[in-house]
């Protein structure tokens, strides 16, 4: 990622060149080929906030644009208000439909959201006809022609459309460096790995969608008073809008800024030249052309030309780098902390989770107390991973209540029990893939910290304390099982947590690896932090735990120390079968 | 009097989704199977429209026509897939999934503009008889597809690369060449389906954009990817829009399809018929 000042820099210059241009073409129509170049690299990086960085495609992100249009435009004719306040005013009411359209509509994931949009722009195009407004010119203003907008001097609306550009990308550049684009791009990579880390997934969405709506409505209003001049419902709300957004938008690369930018300084001329060219000869062969050419660079470049450039150069400075090597754990800073306090920290009563024909959990009790390893131990299909869904509320119970430190947390979404400190790690690691291990653990650590600076020494500090630090510019990919592992360990030590649910951290690991995470866990212990576990093998266990709960079928079946467990003849048999409760006396393992 | 009011317009509306299931389960069956979402569909369906009508102008039977172009869109489809989308597809990376759905988008808007300035109808037949003709014609296909996909080998081995095409490939089966089939297949129905609508309704190269929202609408009311969902999909549409009339005026008609499809989406977003996986 480059440095904060580079970027800045690249924006200012950006918005010099387009200056320059501006100043020195001559002929008017050179002028309107830029001032699209500038608005639809607007709306592509409008459309990019909520895509691009939330990975939410919305395939109807024209409505604001309409909006935009239309709410200026009427203001103009109904009350002779001038764009440069109606403006404002479309964006107020961009926002307001972005909060009532998102508010359902988020409830959707993925393609779905998509489809969902998809819909909103035909209800205005339908009921705008209805309306009567089929049909709405913008009336001359020969009196005070700048007051409203209708300049004469085409190098203004080049201006006008610099201006709006140059403001989308410092808001797209503000949002790439804040706690909530970082939360933004965890909740794209894996939403439910977002929200145990404590990002409110909803929240965060809502905020992008609001944020890509603002800018969509300014640029429809200039587009409008620039190109059109008059409002349809078609040419606002209709489908080449949102086909012209994405293609600047995926031809440059989404989720970064440089995207549509590249995307729309490519494409804008390439059509209008080829309108002006072929398109004259043979009316309808520039579209087969612009189709042929965009087939072309999606074939060559699928991910967008920007990630290409940027993978061509990072594989070169990747042969440079050093090699993967064997973890090891830094010394213990921390003087051990004493043993479990007889604290009830989190207390689970009569818990029931039934799915279709399947009872997961009946009647399940336990308590944990302050600062004991827990573990929880059950044949598989016992309930484990349903008991920590559960817990962290990702499953809400059908019955029962979880009260964490004194206070009811039932029905509460993960994201809020993780800033009420409970933590967890996943059975499968779930990571941000293309968040670097640093910014992984950051995502965590924004619980804590707002600010970027703040978070990024709370990651780091995590890192080292499971042995990552000179891990931290790696990606995931590059991990072995253990440092993943340890990764997800960290990321969760960097919400703070008074709990943390480890769901088979051992899985998968080395006999040595084994050995590292048990001494890590211990660690965390140590460190004041309440660990339960889930494991599979019993030995692991055995030289871990403070106590044993164990589940079968969905059951509590015993609970205790873990020398009374392992035997107690019921567990025995439900791990072993009936035969083995015949060689009772040995422990089972 | 009133109900016999209310059985024509349940009738028409049925005759007219009978038209509109036939279009979408094309649309489910290439999601179903390929995991993208066909955003040219209701171009292939404008290009079926014209490939019928050209057939007429030969002197054959739309109702036949409509049949006939199944044969070289299901080729069209294939190449279009070999040549396209097969090197962009097949990962689950949504950026992917969106670059073919960019591809699909453009691909035949300069073929439509060549025919921007005709507009006409095709048919001689009376108006209530070809929707019945259409209706029957699009049950068989129906019919056709289902029996195709339950009866046969190749029929299975195309929901197995549906269901999970790592363990379908596991067991042999060539899930490239699933997707071809079902992308060639999916084409051709919808191509048989502006067929028939052609004996009814004009022809037109915008009649895309109307009738795509349409199909995504049925679909996503049947369950996305399932094709008994997609057909109902399509059959409850006709029905929302003639029923809509009664209560609202010509243009607001396709209002009360979109509401349906939003209260659907919110209240049952798997759909009527889709199943949701659980997956924690």
């Amino acid at each position: 990622m480059p440095s904060h000042a580079r970027s800045w820099l690249a924006i200012a210059a950006v918005v010099a060149f387009g200056l320059v241009l501006a100043l020195v073409l001559q002929e008017r129509y050179h002028h309107r080929v830029l001032t699209l170049v500038f608005l639809w690299a607007a709306m592509g990086l409008a459309w990019n906030i909520i895509s691009g960085y939330a990975g939410q495609i919305s395939f109807g992100h024209q409505v604001f644009f309409g909006i935009g249009a239309y709410v200026t435009v009427l203001l103009v004719v109904k009350l002779a208000l001038t764009p440069w306040i109606g403006m404002g005013i479309a964006v107020a009411v961009a926002v307001l439909a972005a909060l009532l359209i998102g508010l359902p509509t988020f409830r959707l994931a993925g393609i779905y959201f998509g489809l969902a949009t998809l819909a909103y722009p035909l209800i205005f195009r339908i009921v705008m006809d209805w309306l009567g407004y089929q049909e709405v010119a913008i009336p001359m203003m020969r009196e005070r022609p700048a007051w409203f907008m209708q300049f004469s001097e085409p190098r203004s609306f080049d201006l006008l459309a610099l201006g709006v550009l140059a403001a989308t990308l410092v808001l797209s550049r503000a949002i790439e460096t804040s706690r909530l684009g970082y939360r933004l791009r965890a909740v794209k990579e894996n939403e439910q790995a977002a929200e145990a880390m404590g990002v409110d997934a909803f929240r965060a969405k809502m905020a992008a969608y609001v944020l890509s709506a603002a800018p969509a409505a300014v640029v429809g209003a200039v587009y409008i008073h620039a190109i059109l001049f008059i409002v349809t419902p078609d040419a606002v709300f209709g489908l080449l809008v949102i086909s012209q957004t994405l293609v600047v938008s995926l031809v440059g690369g989404i989720g970064t800024l440089w995207g549509p930018l590249i995307g729309a300084a490519i494409m804008v001329p390439v059509s209008e030249v080829l309108d002006s060219t072929v398109g004259d000869r043979l009316p309808g062969i520039q579209g087969v052309v612009y189709g042929a050419a965009l087939m072309l660079i999606m074939l060559g470049a699928p991910e967008g030309l920007y990630w290409r450039v940027r993978q061509a150069v990072r594989a070169r400075a990747e042969r440079r780098a050093a090699p993967a090597r064997a973890v090891t754990l830094p010394p213990m800073d921390t003087t051990p902390a004493s043993a479990p306090t007889s604290t009830v920290l989190l207390e689970v009563r009569d818990v029931w989770k039934a799915f279709i024909g399947l009872q997961a959990l009946s009647e399940v009790s336990f308590d944990v107390r302050e600062r004991e390893i827990l573990g929880v131990i059950g044949p598989n299909g016992a309930g484990k991973t349903t008991l920590f869904n559960v817990l962290n509320g990702f499953l809400l119970p059908d019955r029962g209540t979880i009260r964490f430190r004194g206070e009811t947390v039932t029905g509460l979404r993960p994201s809020g029990l993780c800033r009420r400190g409970l933590g967890r790690t996943f059975q499968v690691v779930r990571t941000f893939p293309r968040l670097s291990v640093l910014e992984n653990v950051m995502v965590g650590a924004f619980v804590g910290a707002r600010a970027v600076g703040r978070a990024r020494a709370i990651a780091g500090d995590a890192l080292s304390r499971v042995g990552l630090g000179d891990r931290a510019d790696a990606f995931p990919g590059g991990l072995t099982t253990l440092e993943l592992r340890l990764m997800e360990l960290a990321r969760c030590l960097a919400t703070a947590p008074r709990l943390v649910l480890l769901d088979e951290p051992l899985a998968g690991l080395s006999t040595d690896g084994v050995d590292v995470m048990i001494a890590m866990i211990r660690r965390v212990r140590a460190g004041g932090v309440t660990v339960v576990i889930i494991e599979h093998t019993m030995q692991a266990l055995l030289r871990l735990a403070d106590r044993l709960l164990v589940l079968d079928q969905g059951r509590r079946l015993a609970e205790g120390a873990p020398a009374e467990v392992t035997r107690n003849p019921v567990v025995v048999e439900a791990y072993l079968g009936k035969r083995w409760l015949a060689r009772m006396g040995t422990p089972a393992c | 009097m009133v109900v016999a009011e209310l059985a024509q317009y349940v009738a028409t509306g049925l005759l007219v989704g009978g038209v509109y299931a036939l279009m979408s389960i094309g649309l489910a069956l290439i999601f179903g199977v390929m995991r993208v979402v066909n955003f040219a569909q209701g171009d292939f369906m404008m290009l079926g429209m014209y490939l019928t009508y050209f057939y007429a102008l030969a002197g054959v039977d739309p109702l036949l026509g409509a049949l006939l172009t199944i044969p070289p869109f299901f080729v069209l489809g294939w190449i279009v897939h070999r040549g396209l989308l097969a090197r962009v597809t097949g990962g689950g990376d949504p950026q992917r999934q969106m670059d073919a759905q960019l591809i699909l988008t453009p691909t035949p808007r300069g073929i439509r503009t060549a025919y921007a300035t005709q507009a006409f109808t095709v048919g001689p037949i009376l108006l209530n008889e070809a929707r019945s003709y259409a209706f029957a014609m699009a049950l068989v296909l129906a019919a056709a597809l289902w029996l195709f996909l339950t009866r046969t080998d190749a029929g299975r081995a195309l929901r197995a690369a549906a269901d999970d095409p790592e363990a379908a490939s596991y067991q042999g089966i060539d899930v490239r060449a699933m997707h071809g089939l079902a992308f060639g297949a999916g084409i051709a129905l919808v191509a048989a389906a502006g067929g028939l609508l052609a004996t009814y309704y004009p022809i037109e190269p915008s009649v895309a954009v109307n009738f795509i929202v349409l199909m995504f609408v049925a679909v996503v009311l049947g369950g996305l990817g399932s094709i008994p969902g997609a057909f109902v999909g399509g059959l409850v549409i006709g029905l929302v829009q003639s029923l809509t009339l009664l209560a609202l005026p010509f243009q607001l008609q396709n209002t009360g399809v979109f509401i349906v499809f939003l209260l659907v989406l919110y209240l049952r977003p798997q759909g009527l018929f889709g199943r949701r996986a659980r997956t924690v």
